[in-house]
C-alpha cells in the first residue's frame, strides 16, 4: 500500500493507512512546536502558494506558519485584492499563480469543488483548505489527531457534532475520518440543517435534532460555528438556537464524563459554546489550533519535500538547537 | 431525383416498418416503393439504415441575436443536421428576447440563408420574458413563430400563465413551460439529494420543478388551452401530466436525452453535469423512461444550449446551466432506450417526428413518408460504432458530458426539401 500522495483535495477518497500514515508523520512536528527554535531547513528553497479566495484567518496563518517553519517561503493572493475583482477567470488566476513556481498551492475557495477543479488543470499539488460546504480536509485531520492523543486511539470512538451540519464542511471531513475508524457519528442541530440526506454520507450515522439526546454518552462533542454567510434560506434567530443547541455545562454534563470538546474556530462564546465549557479542563480547542499547524507541517513535507523521514529533521533540529 | 435504395423504412404516421426504397423529385416524395429503378437519379445505398420522417426537434437554443461567441444560426444549425434533425426549434432567450415580430422576422431570414434545417422559432410569452405583459404573440406566429415560452423560466405567475393560454387557445399556438417553483429552487446548481449533501452543492428539491407543473395542470383545465411542459424531469412532473391526459385536457411533454441517460449521481466537480432542470435521481429517471415507453412522454428534445468554453470552464456553482444535444439525441435514445428493449424502434421515431409535430398541432400527417409529402427525412444506422468527439462538432461549444463516449448507432444521413444537407 502505497502512502504517496499528490494531492490533499478531500478526506473522503482516503483509507485508513493513508490517515494514519499523515497523524503519525504530524507526531514529531506536535513536539517540534514546543521547541525554543523553531525553524528547519527541510523545504529551504521552496515556495508555498497561499491562494485564499474566501476570507480567512486562522487556516491561512496556520499554513503560513507551518511553511515557514519548515522553512518554505510564502507567497499569498488574498480575496480582496485579487485580480478576480477584477474578472479574472479562477482557473486564469491560478495559473498564473503557477507560472511563478511555487511547489504547493494551498487553496480556499467559496465553491465546493473549486480544490478538485483546480487540481486538474496544474501540475504542483494542491492543498485544499475549504472549499464551499464541502470538505476542510487539513481540519478533518488536525481533529482526528487531538482526538487520538485525548482518547489513546481513534478506532470507534463515539461522536456528536452539534450546528449546521448540512452546511458545513468541517462536519463533512470528520464524518469520512471517523467512520473509516469505526465512529458512532450523531448529528445534531436545527432540523432543516439535519436533512435525511446526511445519514448517507458513511455508515452508522444518526441524526438526532434534540441537543440533550445526541449528547448522551458522547466521547467527543464537537459544536460547529453557525456559518450565517452561507445560507440562502431565511436564517435562525440567534435567541432560538442558544436556546436548544448551545452547548451549556448542564448540557455536557450528558455526556460521557470523559468526553472532550472540540469547535474549529472562530468560536463565538454566548452562541454556540458556553464561556465556561470553552474555559473548561474537557475542551480542547487551543490543542487544536498547535495540533493544525503539526498536520499542516506533516501535509507540506509530504507532499513538497518527499521521502524523507520527518523524525531526522526535527531531531537535527533539536540538536541544533541545544 | 434522390432514390434512397435498400433502407428499412418506419413511419409512426402509417405504422409501417418495411423495406421500400424512395424517390425523391423537385423536394417531395415521388414514389415509395419495394424496389424502385431510376436511372438518371442520384442514388444513397441506405442498406442497414433506418429510413425515417425528418425528426424535429421541440426545444434548442441556438444562441442568435446576441450569443453569438456561443452558437449561431449558422454553427447550430449545422449540428442539428449531424444529429438527425430536419427541423429545430429555437426557444427565444436571445439577447434581445425574441417577443416581437422583428427579431421573429430576423432569425427566420437568417436561418432561410444560411441553415441547412428547417429553424421554427418560439417566441416569448411575455415581453422580454420578464412575466408581465404579454408579447406580440399573434405578430410573432404571422412572422414564423411556431409556440410561445419564457423558456430559461417559468411563466411568472398563475395569472399571466392563464392569460397566455387563453389568448394562445384560439391562435392555435401551443403555450410551453419551464417548470420550476423559483423561490424552492433558489440558489440550487444540481437536484437535491444524496449527491447534492455529499458534494456540498445547493439541492434543487425535485418538488421545485413538480409544484409548478401541478399550477400549470391546473391552470390548463381553467383554460382549456394547449399546454406543453417542457424538459421533464420528475416522477411528480409526470403524474401531474399523466392525470391531465386521463382527463382529456391538451397538455403534452418532452423529455431529455440526458435526463433519461443520466442520474445525479453521476454529477461531478465539472460544469458539464449541470443543467437545469438537473439530473434527477434514479427512481425519477426510471419514471421517465416508462412515461417514454407508456406513451405520458410525447417528444424527445434535446434541450441543446450551447455555452462557450470559457464561460464553462469555472467553479461549478458559477458556471451557466445547459449542454449541447444535437449530436448525441438519436445515439443516446438508441443505446438506452431501443437497445436496452425500454421502447420499441416505432415508439423511438415517434418520439422525434409525430410526437413532436403532434404537441405543435401540426397534423401527424405532415411527418409521413407519403407520395407528395416533402422530403425531409432522417436516415440513421442502429449498429454502427462510433465515437462522439465535441470538437469534431460544427457547434461553437464544447459543453458536453458525453465527449468521448462511445456509440452504437446513430445519424447516417439528414435530408431536408429533397436535399442532403448531412452525410456520414
Amino acid at each position: 500500500m502505497s502512502h504517496r500522495f499528490h494531492h490533499l483535495l478531500a478526506i473522503e477518497p482516503l483509507n485508513r493507512e493513508q490517515i494514519t500514515f499523515l497523524l503519525d508523520q504530524a507526531k514529531p512536528f506536535q513536539e517540534f512546536q514546543r521547541y525554543p527554535l523553531k525553524k528547519l531547513a527541510t523545504l529551504r528553497g521552496k515556495t508555498i502558494a497561499l491562494a485564499f479566495f474566501e476570507n480567512s484567518t486562522r487556516t491561512r496563518i496556520s499554513f503560513a506558519t507551518a511553511a515557514s517553519r519548515l522553512g518554505a517561503d510564502t507567497m499569498s493572493l488574498q480575496a480582496e485584492s485579487s485580480s478576480l475583482k477584477k474578472g479574472e477567470s479562477l482557473i486564469d488566476t491560478v495559473r498564473t499563480l503557477e507560472a511563478m513556481k511555487p511547489d504547493a498551492i494551498v487553496i480556499r475557495h467559496s465553491s465546493s469543488g473549486a480544490a478538485e477543479f483546480i487540481s486538474r488543470r496544474v501540475d504542483v499539488p494542491v492543498i485544499n483548505a475549504g472549499d464551499g460546504t464541502h470538505e476542510h480536509p487539513t481540519q478533518g485531520l488536525l481533529d482526528a489527531l487531538t482526538i487520538r492523543d485525548r482518547r489513546g486511539k481513534l478506532d470507534g470512538c463515539k461522536i456528536t457534532i452539534i450546528g449546521d451540519i448540512l452546511h458545513s464542511r468541517v462536519a463533512r471531513s470528520n464524518i469520512h475520518l471517523l467512520s473509516k475508524f469505526g465512529a458512532q457519528i450523531t448529528l445534531c442541530g436545527p432540523a432543516m440543517w439535519l436533512p435525511r440526506e446526511l445519514e448517507c454520507l458513511a455508515p452508522n450515522i444518526r441524526r438526532v435534532p434534540r441537543l440533550e439526546e445526541a449528547l448522551d454518552g458522547a466521547e467527543v462533542v464537537m459544536a460547529l460555528r453557525i456559518q450565517q454567510e452561507r445560507l440562502h434560506e431565511p436564517s435562525l434567530a440567534a435567541d432560538e438556537y442558544i436556546l436548544r443547541y448551545q452547548l451549556t455545562p448542564a448540557r455536557l454534563r450528558l455526556a460521557h464524563p470523559d468526553a472532550i470538546v472540540l469547535h474549529p474556530g472562530p468560536m463565538i462564546r454566548g452562541l454556540e459554546i458556553d464561556p465556561a465549557v470553552a474555559d473548561s479542563l474537557q475542551s480542547c480547542v487551543l490543542e487544536q489550533v498547535t495540533n493544525g499547524l503539526a498536520v499542516r507541517m506533516a501535509l507540506l513535507f509530504e507532499l513538497v519535500a518527499g521521502s524523507t523521514d520527518p523524525q531526522d529533521h526535527a531531531k537535527d533540529s533539536a540538536h541544533a538547537s541545544h | 431525383m434522390l432514390l434512397i435504395k435498400n433502407g428499412r423504412v418506419i413511419d409512426p404516421s402509417s405504422k409501417t416498418d418495411a423495406r421500400l426504397d424512395l424517390l425523391i423529385d423537385k423536394g417531395k416524395i415521388a414514389k415509395l416503393a419495394p424496389s424502385i429503378s431510376a436511372a438518371d437519379a442520384l442514388s444513397l445505398d441506405a442498406v442497414g439504415c433506418i429510413v425515417a420522417p425528418g425528426f424535429i426537434d421541440l426545444h434548442c437554443h441556438l444562441r442568435e441575436p446576441g450569443g453569438e461567441i456561443s452558437e449561431t444560426i449558422e454553427s447550430g444549425t449545422q449540428a442539428a443536421a449531424r444529429g438527425g434533425f430536419t427541423a429545430v426549434c429555437c426557444m427565444p432567450n436571445t439577447q434581445p428576447v425574441n417577443d416581437n415580430a422583428s427579431v421573429t422576422r430576423s432569425i427566420m431570414e437568417r436561418a432561410a440563408s444560411v441553415s441547412p434545417v428547417h429553424v421554427w422559432p418560439i417566441g416569448a410569452a411575455s415581453k422580454e420574458s420578464k412575466g408581465e405583459q404579454l408579447a406580440e404573440i399573434a405578430a410573432m406566429q404571422q412572422a414564423g413563430a411556431v409556440a410561445v415560452s419564457d423558456d430559461g423560466k417559468p411563466i411568472a405567475s398563475a395569472r399571466l400563465l392563464r392569460q397566455v393560454m387563453d389568448y394562445c387557445g384560439p391562435l392555435g399556438l401551443p403555450v410551453i413551460d419551464h417548470c420550476e417553483d423559483s423561490s424552492l429552487a433558489a440558489g440550487g446548481v444540481m437536484r437535491e439529494g444524496p449527491r447534492s449533501v455529499r458534494l456540498g452543492l445547493k439541492g434543487m428539491p425535485a418538488a421545485a420543478e413538480s409544484i409548478c407543473t401541478g399550477r400549470d395542470v391546473e391552470v390548463a383545465l381553467l383554460s382549456g388551452a394547449r399546454l406543453h411542459i417542457a424538459h421533464m424531469s420528475t416522477r411528480g412532473s409526470l403524474e401531474h401530466v399523466r392525470s391531465a391526459k386521463r382527463r382529456g385536457l391538451a397538455v403534452t411533454c418532452e423529455v431529455t436525452p440526458h435526463h433519461f441517460t443520466l442520474i445525479d449521481e453521476d454529477v461531478q466537480y465539472d460544469s458539464h453535469f449541470k443543467m437545469n432542470p438537473p439530473l434527477a435521481s434514479r427512481e425519477d429517471r426510471d419514471a421517465l423512461i416508462e412515461g417514454l415507453a407508456d406513451g405520458t412522454v410525447n417528444a424527445i428534445a434535446t434541450d441543446h444550449a450551447p455555452h462557450h468554453p470559457a464561460s464553462k470552464d469555472v467553479e461549478f456553482d458559477r458556471a451557466p446551466f445547459g449542454i449541447l444535444g444535437f449530436e448525441t439525441a438519436i445515439a443516446l435514445a438508441l443505446g438506452e432506450l431501443v437497445h436496452t428493449k425500454r421502447i420499441s424502434l416505432m415508439r423511438m421515431v415517434e418520439l422525434f417526428t409525430t410526437g413532436p409535430a403532434h404537441v405543435l398541432g401540426k397534423n401527424g400527417n405532415s411527418r409521413a413518408l407519403a407520395e407528395g409529402s416533402p422530403a425531409d427525412i432522417t436516415l440513421f444506422s442502429l449498429d454502427r460504432e462510433w465515437t462522439y468527439r465535441a470538437a469534431d462538432s460544427p457547434s461553437r461549444s464544447r459543453n458536453t458530458p458525453f465527449d468521448g463516449r462511445k456509440f452504437r448507432g446513430g445519424p447516417e444521413a439528414t435530408i431536408v426539401a429533397g436535399k442532403v444537407v448531412y452525410r456520414v
